[in-house]
């Protein structure tokens, strides 16, 4: 039975970086620490502005994401914060690849994953343009946000909206949460908000940046991979948090017989694909220029 | 004592390890064993637990939570399933902060210490040996009094004022308990003469 | 604070360390509110504020002092607020003599004894009542019997306070704020507080046009302004600026205190306090005229405030805690309890502790190895020869004796315990939260293994002394020996828990809250108590939570979700005193009693029906029916000597004091010191300090040179939101652990550059009391200031951290000093100086 597609509408003008979301997807889902030996060792501190967990993980479902735009002598002066996950695309990458199905699109819409089908062939992987899902060494199968299925189908929200102390994350219908991101950009723009657009879904907004290295650059909304059900607000270009301005779903990279590419790369190994995650995370990183 | 029962929640209980939302029929034809969805949904997370009001016992904005509990069959205790925030709170709405939101993680640790532990002197650990409760406090009750009439002071020297005073005994500490809590530390401090009562609202 | 037009946050970083509470000043921003952060750092609280405005870490006295002056002279006060509702046109003693005359001292300062007298300090005023003649006092022990005390109170009447209504008058305090503050301007504010001058004047011009009949602002401050040698004055300085606004009792206005500990308020009014009894009743003390109950009585009761009660208060008390055994023929017992005679607070205890005088130490949930000069309080402890610790986790106060806390545990005769404690959600009971409202939570689990609750622990140890006094008929036994202490818990209560013999927490909230003693019946409001015995209340500012309606008790404190709650959600929880959530909120209404205006409408005078009403179900804090033309009765008691104008019922004259007359021993007006340890001179006096601040000059806490070259720069502590405090409850989590792993040292890259350190070093931080080793975190959210043309460098530490736990990392507090604000003994861990180095330090 169909139901109005669920997501979440990330408004990062509001995002204090609190990480309350963080551990709350960590409280309801159960997940452990990343790496308990790094922190008992001195090992975890990244000295990258308050972001010690670095990306998303198969223990780590949401990340909050700093970004320190001050200019030398401090006239600009910015600190963006972004909490990320899955974006549940509408042109789900992994859910293409997905060789047994494990990876599934739910009646709210989102992508979900049956662990107990999932193989733990990562070529979903590669396959996610947003460095999304990880392997976990612990149970051989892969992990993302698969947006609190089990609650959804209680017509709770997800975890981490419901802590959000201050509406950053708010959980609802697509449709609904498309029409309160027009409102708000409109309302940010009114109020000399300019650099307020949406990455996901193009509602027609256009703006410039007012402040940071890119400052005076033109941004607009821009819809990614069909459109994303968890959907952002920004304040700069995409590369600025981590996010691929164009990002590209893999049998687009490859070639028009997908399904033949990923089963050689199944016979070849997966090291092919992870390499690619790492590649493509990396060619997010250099460009974007964030000041320290 | 609760204020709401949850019996028959619809909440699954996951572990990260996906949902039961798929059909059995779409999996069969991959050869799978449809048999262990069907185990993991009897495993709901809320499943039979009772849910009580309380509040986050961190910072000061005393945030509203929601106490998943469950009795253990195997011990009878009634132990904490879940906790995230209570919607009905109005100057909290069902947030919290990460601190807040780590308050299962706080009770259900295996690091927290649920053993009376003895320190004797010059010791370089922890006693082994387990003693009860009570025992503990008959000693504590001992050091106590002893100290109290060694350090005890009726009248002060040179005022000659009547003062009723133990000076050898600090009690320190009061600002995560409950008003009952200290209502009855301070009483009971006060009246064996303590007047060394502080709290962290001080430092 | 969503009603807020204007939001300063000062010495509070609040989204990171009340992230939830945040939400309202979110809310009031999307309304169209400016939200204004003032700090030394660049926090995740600037972030979200219209203006970030740095200052140096101890000098907000002068910014403040800056705004002060700024509405003085340029005339922005609100008037018709600031005329009826404050002390300004009341005219003080003409011998007072300001700081601008004493170089840095009021006048009746005591060099030797470094103390002030506030002789000269007080109101000029006219004749007092006549005096009757009073009987002779009974001797001690009975010094109450057959006392009436309202005809003492009568006696002790003073006159009424003369006034300037044109403010011209020398002697008024509009007059002497206006001369004190005369050189807190806006240049001055830049050269000593380092904030460039047009960010001050933007501050100034925001909260001035956005104050007055049609709007109001809110300042918010924490720690980052208790935690000073000039503390109390610090935050007198924003009371002063929002007596001059008119931002004082009504929506939107006032000064929020965050505070840090979940119980941090409840433990003040149900205080485990050295000076308080509960519900902010002094202790006796051996060096106020305290030596009987009646002398207290008189001493403690103002006659011409709402503290005129004072003695059904304390009567009530001493009924609460004595029971059958507290009589008028022993002055219900108030000999029996102990005197303080002199601080007996947290840092002077532990001096005490260090000289071997402190033998036994109790620690409920607190953990001073991690605290103010650490390496200090952690020798000190070695000295004790009993510990009892009651906690969750290990922390590094239960292992101060190991070798990972620097001991060598063969040479620590201490003998500990450790007690495992329950988790909030395995027990019953009442917290009160930073806005004074009270929540009772009920038990949804059992404690694991032997944990048990404090209050358990507490009880049942109480038991067991008076049951080792019982017999005694010796005086000094005969407190614990006739304390009441019943509160075995209804079989019915505790069927479904492990533990059948846990205390009833709703029992010792029914003692806290009140009862009629003939009957056990619980009193709905402290109006009802008496002070002859036959009322009983453990803290009277509590009376009325609990509440008898319809010949059932209902328990007012339960969290209920209201319908149609309005502003203030009147049914979930209640806060104290008598559920009135804004306090003082007579002054919403101008002095006719009608609102200022249609949009900050909140408590009115409805002449029809003759009575005080609230739009938003708030309590009224004011005589329910007193009219505002009603006049002030020169020989009435208590809020009679008021005037129907007078919305400050707590204060002798019913008006906001912008001058202190009594209550502060460092000035009845703030004025600017520099921080006990700074890089500077203090630029507006030849004194540079606190002149009355509290110091120990003893092995182990000597000061950084004043003004020195050792210790160059400025640092601060502080918190973060993925950590609490010390870390007891924090650093154990894996969840969080990950989330703030290790100790950092923020500075600015100009620093950084400076010292070779580069993003990730490891750094040491030195003063003369130790160092502290962490990870260098260089980031442009801090910045150089330049104080009187110089470059001063501030860096700041999270003091989270210690040896115990998932997450370790040395003590930011080895680095701090016991110095303290003389009003408060609360310490200086805001603004010191510290030295940084590259490299580790041991």
């Amino acid at each position: 039975m169909a139901t109005a597609t669920k997501g979440m509408f990330v408004d990062t003008t509001l995002c204090t970086g609190c990480k309350a979301c963080q551990v709350a997807c960590k409280q309801w889902n159960e997940l452990p620490m990343d790496d308990e030996t790094a922190v008992r060792e001195h090992r975890a501190f990244t000295a990258n502005s308050y972001d010690n967990t670095g990306h998303l993980s198969a223990s780590n479902w949401r990340h909050v994401k700093f970004v320190e735009q001050f200019s030398e002598d401090r006239v600009d002066a910015r600190w963006l914060m972004m909490s990320d996950s899955c974006k549940h695309c509408e042109q789900a990458g992994c859910l293409e690849v997905c060789p047994t199905g494990a990876l599934y699109r739910t009646q709210h819409g989102s992508v979900d994953i049956h662990q107990d089908v999932c193989i733990g062939c990562r070529y979903c992987v590669g396959a996610c343009p947003f460095g999304v899902i990880d392997y976990n060494q612990r149970t051989g199968r892969v992990n993302k946000c698969i947006l609190c299925q089990d609650r959804l189908e209680d017509s709770q929200g997800t975890a981490c909206a419901k802590a959000c102390p201050t509406s950053s994350l708010t959980f609802g219908n697509v449709d609904d949460l498309k029409a309160m991101a027009a409102e708000r950009v409109r309302a940010l723009h009114a109020r000399g908000q300019t650099d307020a657009y949406i990455y996901g879904w193009d509602l027609g907004n256009r703006g410039t940046i007012t402040q940071g290295p890119n400052k005076g650059a033109a941004v607009a909304d821009m819809e990614v991979v069909g459109g994303l059900n968890v959907f952002y607000l920004l304040l700069d270009k995409p590369e600025v948090y981590s996010l691929p301005s164009s990002p590209q779903l893999p049998q687009r990279n490859m070639n028009p017989s997908a399904g033949v590419a990923l089963i050689s790369a199944a016979v070849l190994g997966v090291t092919g694909l992870a390499a690619f995650r790492r590649r493509r995370m990396e060619a997010v990183a250099a460009s974007s220029e964030v000041s320290s | 004592m609760a204020i709401a029962t949850t019996s028959r929640r619809t909440f699954l209980r996951l572990s990260g390890i996906g949902s039961a939302g798929i059909a059995a029929s779409q999996l069969s034809g991959l050869g799978f064993n449809t048999a262990f969805a069907a185990k993991r949904a009897a495993t709901r997370k809320l499943e039979g637990t009772k849910q009580t009001a309380s509040i986050c016992p961190y910072c000061a904005v005393g945030c509203g939570t929601m106490v998943a509990s469950k009795r253990d069959d195997r011990t009878g205790a009634v132990r904490i399933v879940n906790i995230e925030g209570n919607a009905d709170t109005p100057h909290s709405t069902g947030s919290l902060c990460p601190k807040g939101a780590a308050t299962f993680q706080l009770a259900v640790n295996d690091l927290r210490v649920t053993r009376v532990m003895r320190r004797k002197p010059n010791a370089t650990d922890w006693d082994d040996e387990e003693i009860s409760y009570d025992a503990a406090l008959d000693r504590i009750a001992e050091l106590v009094s002893k100290t109290r009439e060694e350090t005890f002071v009726e009248r002060e020297p040179g005022t000659g004022k009547l003062i009723n005073q133990t000076t050898g005994i600090f009690a320190l500490g009061g600002s995560t308990n409950d008003n009952e809590e200290n209502y009855v530390l301070a009483k009971v401090a006060r009246m064996m003469g303590i007047v060394r009562i502080e709290n962290q609202a001080r430092i | 604070m969503q009603f807020s037009d204007w939001i300063v946050f000062m010495g509070s970083n609040m989204a990171e360390c009340h992230p939830v509470g945040f939400k309202w000043p979110m809310k009031a921003k999307a309304n169209g509110a400016t939200l204004i952060h003032v700090d030394p750092r660049f926090t995740r609280t600037s972030a979200m504020c219209d203006m970030y405005v740095p200052i140096r870490s101890g000098t907000d006295i002068v910014f403040l002092g800056g705004l002060v002056n700024y509405i003085l002279s340029e005339k922005k006060y609100f008037l018709e607020f600031m005329i009826n509702y404050t002390n300004a046109a009341t005219l003080i003693n003409a011998d007072f003599k300001d700081t601008e005359e004493g170089d840095g001292f009021f006048s009746g300062y005591d060099a030797k004894t470094r103390t002030y007298s506030n002789a000269t300090w007080q109101y000029q005023r006219g004749p007092a009542p006549a005096r009757v003649p009073e009987a002779p006092a009974g001797a001690q022990g009975q010094s109450v019997k057959g006392v009436n005390f309202a005809q003492l109170i009568a006696n002790r009447l003073p006159g009424v306070p003369k006034e300037d209504r044109s403010l011209q008058d020398p002697n008024t305090v509009f007059q002497i704020l206006k001369k004190h503050y005369a050189r807190y301007t806006p240049e001055m504010v830049e050269r000593i507080s380092g904030t460039p001058k047009e960010l001050f004047l933007k501050v100034a011009q925001v909260i001035t046009e956005n104050s007055g009949r049609d709007k109001t602002g809110v300042f918010t401050y924490a720690v980052g302004w208790t935690q000073h040698t000039t503390g109390v004055q610090l935050i007198r300085t924003a009371g002063l600026i929002q007596l001059l606004l008119g931002n004082v009792g009504r929506p939107g206005s006032g000064i929020k205190a965050l505070r840090g500990h979940a119980q941090v308020q409840g433990a003040t009014d149900i205080s485990t306090l050295y000076n308080a009894h509960p519900g902010y009743l002094n202790t006796p003390n051996a060096r106020r005229a305290h030596d009987t109950l009646r002398d207290y009585i008189l001493t403690e009761t103002q006659p011409t405030s709402f503290w005129s009660n004072t003695p059904a208060y304390v009567v009530s008390q001493l009924k609460a805690w004595f029971g059958e055994a507290a009589t008028a023929d022993n002055d219900y017992g108030y000999d029996w309890l102990p005197k303080i005679t002199g601080d007996h607070s947290h840092l002077p205890t532990f001096v005490e502790m260090s000289e071997g005088k402190i033998k036994g130490m109790i620690l409920t949930g607190q953990n001073p190895a991690t605290s103010i000069n650490s390496t200090f309080q952690r020798n000190a402890m070695r000295n004790l020869e009993w510990l009892v610790v009651l906690d969750l986790y290990e922390t590094e106060s239960a292992a101060f004796w190991k070798a990972v806390a620097g001991s060598d545990p063969a040479k620590v005769a201490t003998e500990v315990w450790f007690m495992p404690a329950a988790h909030i959600a395995e027990k019953d009971g009442t917290m009160t939260q930073t806005s004074r409202m009270i929540q009772w939570h009920d038990k949804a689990a059992d404690p694991p293994g032997q944990a048990r609750s404090d209050l358990y622990f507490w009880y049942a140890l109480g038991k067991k002394l008076k049951a080792r006094y019982a017999s005694s008929t010796a005086t000094k036994d005969l407190a614990i020996k006739h304390m009441t202490l019943d509160y075995d818990p209804d079989p019915a209560d505790v069927a479904e828990w492990k533990h059948k013999d846990e205390p009833s927490a709703l029992r010792i909230f029914k003692e806290i809250n009140g009862y009629e003693v003939a009957t056990g019946n619980v009193l709905n409001t402290f109006g009802a108590l008496t002070a002859d015995g036959k009322t009983a209340a453990g803290a009277w500012i509590y009376t009325g939570a609990l509440q008898l309606i319809d010949g059932k008790v209902v328990n007012r404190a339960r969290m209920t979700p209201g319908k149609n709650d309005g502003w203030v959600s009147p049914s979930w929880g209640w806060a104290w005193p008598g559920n009135r959530k804004q306090l003082y909120n007579r002054a919403s209404a101008d002095p006719d009693g009608n609102p200022w205006s249609e949009r900050k409408k909140y408590t009115y005078w409805d002449a029809t029906a003759k009575t005080w009403k609230n739009v938003g179900g708030d309590g009224i804090d004011f005589a329910p029916t007193k009219a505002p033309g009603a006049a002030a009765n020169p020989t009435g008691i208590g809020i009679a000597f008021h005037s129907g104008r007078d919305p400050f019922i707590l204060k002798t004259d019913g008006k906001g004091w912008l001058f202190a007359p009594v209550g502060t021993v460092d000035g009845p007006i703030p004025t600017h010191y520099e921080p006990w340890e700074s890089p500077v001179k203090n630029l507006l006096y030849k004194q540079d300090r606190n002149p009355v601040a509290k110091f120990w000059d003893v092995t182990g806490n000597k000061y950084n040179e004043f003004g020195g070259v050792q210790f160059p720069h400025v640092i601060t502590t502080y918190r973060l939101t993925e950590h609490h405090l010390s870390g007891a409850m924090t650093r154990w989590l894996p969840w969080l652990a990950e989330l703030m792993p290790d100790l950092f040292v923020e500075m600015p890259p100009e620093l950084a550059d400076e010292k070779g350190i580069a993003n990730g070093d490891f750094v040491t931080v030195t003063t003369e009391r130790g160092s502290t080793e962490a990870r260098a975190l260089v980031t442009r959210r801090l910045r150089p200031l330049t104080v009187d043309g110089k470059r001063v460098y501030q860096i700041g530490m999270p003091w989270h951290w210690g040896y115990m736990g998932i997450a370790t990392g040395d003590v930011a507090n080895n680095m701090t000093s016991l110095v303290a604000d003389p009003n408060v003994t609360i310490h200086e861990a805001k603004a010191f100086t510290a030295d940084i180095r590259k490299g580790r330090a041991r």
